[in-house]
């Protein structure tokens, strides 16, 4: 397939491709340059419109937009990568052995699961903010922990389906091992519902960060995140709607990006549908 | 080869239901070379009896023993010898190859890690009629005739003994059943195969059987020679069963008649 019947037949995953491209260049160039220092305070340029030198203007400490979003990409891309780690890589195992496993182990991963799916996810960020000290890392792996419910289930039901399929019973025939089972034919077949899952919980963490932020036990001062910069905009909003639409869409490109991603993703590990379309 | 004495197996029953009696009591042998065909409509116990032969299932009471053994009560780990001389061709041609995997890997994969996978997977997509370059492409890429045929040569993999066959021919198109069955009866022959061949239509096993149980809501009501069975049978539902099958002379009978 050339590339540019590749693009003709999924654009969901290059738009998604070229949206999270962007965010993740964004963050990657911070490292080495940006326009201006995300966190210098200075008065004299502070509620500048855009002009030549401010690309998007200056907020109310005067502190450059562009760059405090190309600073603040890293952030998002954080702590989307270690909440969504966190629940995948503890998530995923449990609902396949919860699906797997004996009944009673099942059923008790599953009542655990209710449990924690039973706690908002920000009144254990909270806490953990509490107990272990506000920064975007104990925030994040809060958050993460709030998720693990979503994958476990998702992760269980797709297993379930997979293991009435009449290719488990030839594997099994076959003589395989419930743990090449898993591997073989589990995996790869609740691997797409899995990345969904993976692109909706990127979207909702990055939006916990910034509500998280707004609360003082997310991403601390000074170093920027969309999610502060928007809630540091509210207060401005009827004369400077500008500073929350800057980082507003900033968000919107990231969680549009990573929904889309993860659809043409699902799509195209599928070789039943990468054929077809 | 396999004896089945007094099998019983009982689901059972979720949320209120009735608990379901799959079985009850069903004693029968399969000899080496036999060609048995159990015949029965949907519900008498065909799938259930599939599974416990091959040990994927555990009876209620009863036995089963294959060339002497008991698998009826083996953990799994002392079941290797069975998964190497008992296989299954399943009856959905798309819902028993895992999508996800090439061609390769579904023959493969009742093969140990030895060296020579290759030979024996070009030898296996030659008996069943595939072309070679079949091995890298994914199951949807085929037609349900040529999946079955994949699936007969996963079957196939292990050198088995004995074949079980799980409705084979059912989901497939009438155009290329006869093939299969062809296919299936000559690879029987030139392998030396014991054939269980599990069905819904007594003339398909007539075609490929030598010996038939007739099985109705759990029990075997008739069974005996194929032929014997076909041409006098004692039983009145065995005699249901044959009137069932659509002939052309019952159609024109009953266009006749209308």
């Amino acid at each position: 397939m050339t590339t540019a019947a590749m693009k003709r037949r999924t654009p969901t995953l290059t738009v998604g491709a070229i949206l999270v491209g962007l965010v993740v260049l964004l963050a990657v160039m911070s490292f080495l340059w940006t326009p201006h220092d995300p966190t210098r305070v200075d008065a004299a340029v502070r509620l500048l419109g855009p002009t030549g030198d401010y690309l998007f203007g200056t907020d109310k400490f005067g502190r450059d937009l562009v760059s405090q979003i190309m600073v603040g990409a890293r952030t998002t891309l954080y702590v989307g990568v270690v909440a969504v780690g966190v629940a995948a890589v503890i998530g995923t195992p449990l609902g396949i052995l919860a699906a797997m496993g004996p009944r009673w182990l099942g059923e008790f991963v599953m009542r655990v699961n209710d449990l924690v799916l039973a706690f908002p996810a920000l009144l254990l960020a909270i806490m953990f903010g509490a107990v272990f000290g506000a920064s975007t890392l104990t925030a994040m792996i809060a958050i993460g922990i709030a998720t693990v419910p979503s994958f476990a289930r998702i992760a269980r039901s797709g297993t379930l389906q997979v293991m009435s399929t009449e290719y488990v019973l030839a594997a099994r025939a076959a003589g395989r091992s419930r743990f090449a089972i898993a591997h073989r034919h589990v995996l790869p077949n609740v691997a797409g519902l899995l990345i969904v899952q993976s692109s909706v919980s990127f979207a909702i963490a990055v939006l916990a960060e910034a509500a998280l932020s707004f609360l003082g036990f997310g991403t601390r001062p000074p170093t920027p995140s969309w999610g502060r910069m928007l809630q540091e905009s509210q207060e401005l909003l009827a004369v400077q709607p500008r500073l929350a639409i800057v980082p507003g869409i900033a968000i919107a490109i990231a969680v549009l990006g990573f929904n889309l991603l993860g659809d043409g993703l699902r799509d195209r590990l599928d070789p039943r549908l990468a054929g077809r379309r | 080869m396999i004896e089945v004495r007094d099998l019983r197996r009982t689901y059972r029953g979720r949320l209120g239901r009735k608990p379901v009696e799959a079985l009850r009591g069903v004693s029968f042998d399969v000899r080496t070379g036999q060609r048995f065909g159990i015949v029965g409509e949907s519900g008498s116990g065909k799938s259930t009896m599939v599974r416990l032969l091959a040990a994927l299932d555990r009876p209620t009471s009863g036995t089963i023993s294959f060339r002497g053994i008991r698998i009826d009560e083996l953990p799994e780990r002392r079941l290797k010898f069975l998964r190497d001389e008992l296989q299954i061709v399943f009856q959905d041609p798309m819902g028993s190859l895992d999508p996800r995997m090439r061609v390769r890997d579904i023959i493969c994969e009742p093969l140990k890690r030895s060296g020579n996978r290759e030979e024996r997977l070009h030898e296996l997509l030659d008996a069943v009629g595939l072309p070679q370059d079949a091995a890298s492409r994914y199951p949807h890429q085929f037609s349900g005739g040529q999946r079955q045929r994949i699936s007969i040569a996963r079957a196939l993999a292990p050198h088995p003994k004995v074949l079980i066959a799980d409705e084979p021919v059912s989901a497939l198109d009438v155009s290329v059943r006869a093939q299969i069955l062809n296919l299936l009866a000559e690879l029987v022959e030139r392998y030396d195969l014991t054939l269980v061949f599990v069905s819904h239509d007594l003339s398909v096993v007539r075609h490929v059987c030598d010996t038939v149980a007739v099985m109705r809501r759990g029990e075997i009501v008739e069974l005996g020679d194929v032929e014997q069975v076909y041409q006098e049978p004692s039983h009145l539902y065995t005699r249901e069963l044959i009137a069932a099958a659509p002939t052309l002379r019952a159609a024109l009978a009953r266009f006749q008649e209308g």
